[in-house]
């Protein structure tokens, strides 16, 4: 699904990945851990175009997405949550729905929504409402139900669970599940909790300093005590 | 009482035309975060495409209406090719930049359609409308003004709040980052945005000049009163633009009528230094957003 081969991204002199070699399978949910400044969040935002690599590439099935605009990613099926959310507050929730189906490049119809609602009651409660009033946990539904709309192959998650109670973490995780269960959902999931990620993901990628240290399946990577001191902390 | 009563009219008229030349300003601001001191110039040569257009022998309208293109053609061009280059750098560069626009569009003016006064028509009558024994201060011409600003304001709520292209808008103008990874084209946005601004510019300047004289430094005192009637709205608001201006035309008209036209230029100062020092983010300015 995802192919990323001798990624190289820096900005400026400060070298941020580092030729990193990954695949996330199809269906599948694949946790990329690591600490503080490992550079997870520069690998989602070289994937989705927001930043050029210096090197490598990256396959989004067949197409080479290593040079396509960030804009153009929806349309191809991709859907990055950024870190910090990326809710836009100044607009309503509903707007903010309406906006992520936009990305497919077709009209959205007013019941295209409801499914979100469904998923999470209580932002249908408030679809009227601007975005800025909702809590932490709130936004997050309200992103994630956002990059639901474009209806994406590939779901690029940042930290969703930073800042958030457990059972909300938990609740959002369970949801991830169910789509990637049901609709064959691919997710690439950043986590800062490492436990809770590698408790939802079939494969892990952990990195250090903008290298790929460890490349393999969850229990795997959860089971070894060595690298879970090292580098995640649990 | 009827003094009163035209210099309200007249306040309210003028209110409408700073109210334009506002929205135009924060309709930029709000999306690239320039000041376009160069918004004058700009809307000032499309009066002078209408006067050629109109003494070539077509109607008036048929001037009016090229002028509003030319004016969205312009605002997009300025944007796309000449503005591009300093967005999201240092403010500074910006505003150097609308300053140097500013001067090089009045030299090519200057250049083009001569420096010198020249009268402009105007499709209504400019004089005041007789109610039985007493003429009022409010002319046909001012009729038209209020009312092709308030259509042009309402086409364009129409257009950010219930089109897709005025959600790509305003998402744009909100988080670019963001409205990308949604699949927004920002830098198309961000033309047509300017585009939309100078036709909105553009229609103030042709409003101003109905009926009176023109020439290339006319429209350069009203960019001060649509900056401060911007100021005055909180600069992020485009309802705040609109109230900013009346409050302005109306100020500026009783400090006309009853203190002499002369001071008009200082209140105008007074109210913006007023409002930066008691109220820097506007009359309307919001409660913190919420940050979580
Ligand atoms: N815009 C930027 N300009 C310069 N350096 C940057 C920029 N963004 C990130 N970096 C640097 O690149 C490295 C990787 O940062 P990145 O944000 O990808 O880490 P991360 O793994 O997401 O960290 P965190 O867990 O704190 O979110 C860090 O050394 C960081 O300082
Ligand atoms: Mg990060």
């Amino acid at each position: 699904m995802l192919r990323i081969e001798g990624l190289t991204t820096s900005y400026g002199p400060v070298r941020a990945l580092q030729d990193v070699s990954f695949t996330a399978e199809r269906g599948k949910v694949t946790a990329v851990l690591g600490a503080n400044g490992a550079g997870k969040t520069t690998l989602l935002r070289t994937v989705s175009g927001l930043v050029r690599p210096d090197s490598g590439s990256v396959h989004l099935g067949e197409h080479d997405i290593s040079r396509t605009p960030a804009e153009a990613m929806p349309a191809l099926g991709l859907a990055h949550v950024p870190e910090g959310r990326g809710v836009i507050t100044e607009l309503t929730i509903a707007e903010n729905l309406h906006l992520g189906g936009l990305g497919r490049g077709r009209k959205v119809k007013a019941g295209d929504l409801d499914r979100v609602y469904d998923l999470f009651p209580v932002l249908g409660e408030r679809r009227e409402a601007r975005a800025h009033t909702l809590s932490g946990g709130e936004r997050q539904m309200l992103v994630v139900g956002r990059a639901l709309m474009a209806e994406p192959s590939l779901l690029l998650l940042d930290e969703p669970s930073l800042g958030l109670a457990q059972r909300i973490t938990a609740q959002i995780f369970a949801l991830l599940r169910d789509l990637v269960a049901e609709e064959g959902l691919t997710v690439l999931l950043v986590e800062q909790n490492a436990r809770s990620a590698l408790s939802l993901a079939d494969h892990g990628v952990v990195l250090n300093l903008g290298r790929v240290v460890a490349d393999d399946r969850a229990e795997v990577l959860a089971g070894d005590d060595q690298l879970r001191h090292a580098y995640l902390g649990f | 009482m009827q003094q009163l009563l035209n210099t309200a009219l007249g306040g309210l008229t003028l209110g409408m035309v700073y109210a334009a030349f506002a929205l135009a300003l924060v309709l930029i601001w709000r999306s690239t975060r320039i000041v376009n001191f160069a918004q004058a110039p700009m809307a000032m040569l499309t009066t002078f495409v209408a006067l050629t257009v109109i003494d070539a022998g077509y109607s008036y309208w048929i001037g009016f209406v090229v002028a509003l293109l030319a004016g969205l053609a312009l605002g997009a061009v300025i944007e796309r090719f000449v503005v591009r280059h300093v967005e999201g750098g240092p403010e500074i560069n910006a505003v150097i930049l609308t300053l140097g626009l500013f001067i090089v569009l009045h030299a090519l003016a200057s250049v083009v359609f001569g420096n010198r006064y020249r009268s402009f028509p105007a499709p209504f009558g400019i004089r005041g409308i007789e109610v039985g024994e007493t003429t009022i201060g409010l002319t046909g011409f001012g009729i038209f003004t209020v009312v092709a600003v308030l259509v042009v304001m309402g086409l364009l709520v129409a257009l950010f709040r219930f089109t897709d292209v005025g959600l790509r808008m305003r998402a744009s103008a909100f988080n670019p980052e963001v409205a990308r990874l949604l699949g927004v084209k920002v830098g198309r946005m961000l033309t047509l945005g300017w585009a939309l601004a100078a036709l909105v510019g553009s229609l103030a300047a042709l409003l101003i000049a109905g009926g009176s004289l023109v020439h290339p430094g006319y429209m350069d005192s009203i960019v001060v009163y649509g900056f401060v009637a911007a100021v005055l709205g909180g600069l992020d608001s485009p309802l705040g633009a609109v109230v900013g201006g009346l409050l302005l035309g109306l100020s500026l008209s009783f400090v006309s009528g009853y203190l002499g036209s002369e001071l008009v230029a200082l209140a105008a100062l007074g109210i913006l230094m007023a409002v930066l020092l008691l109220r820097p983010g506007g009359l309307f300015a919001q409660a913190q957003e919420r940050r979580v």
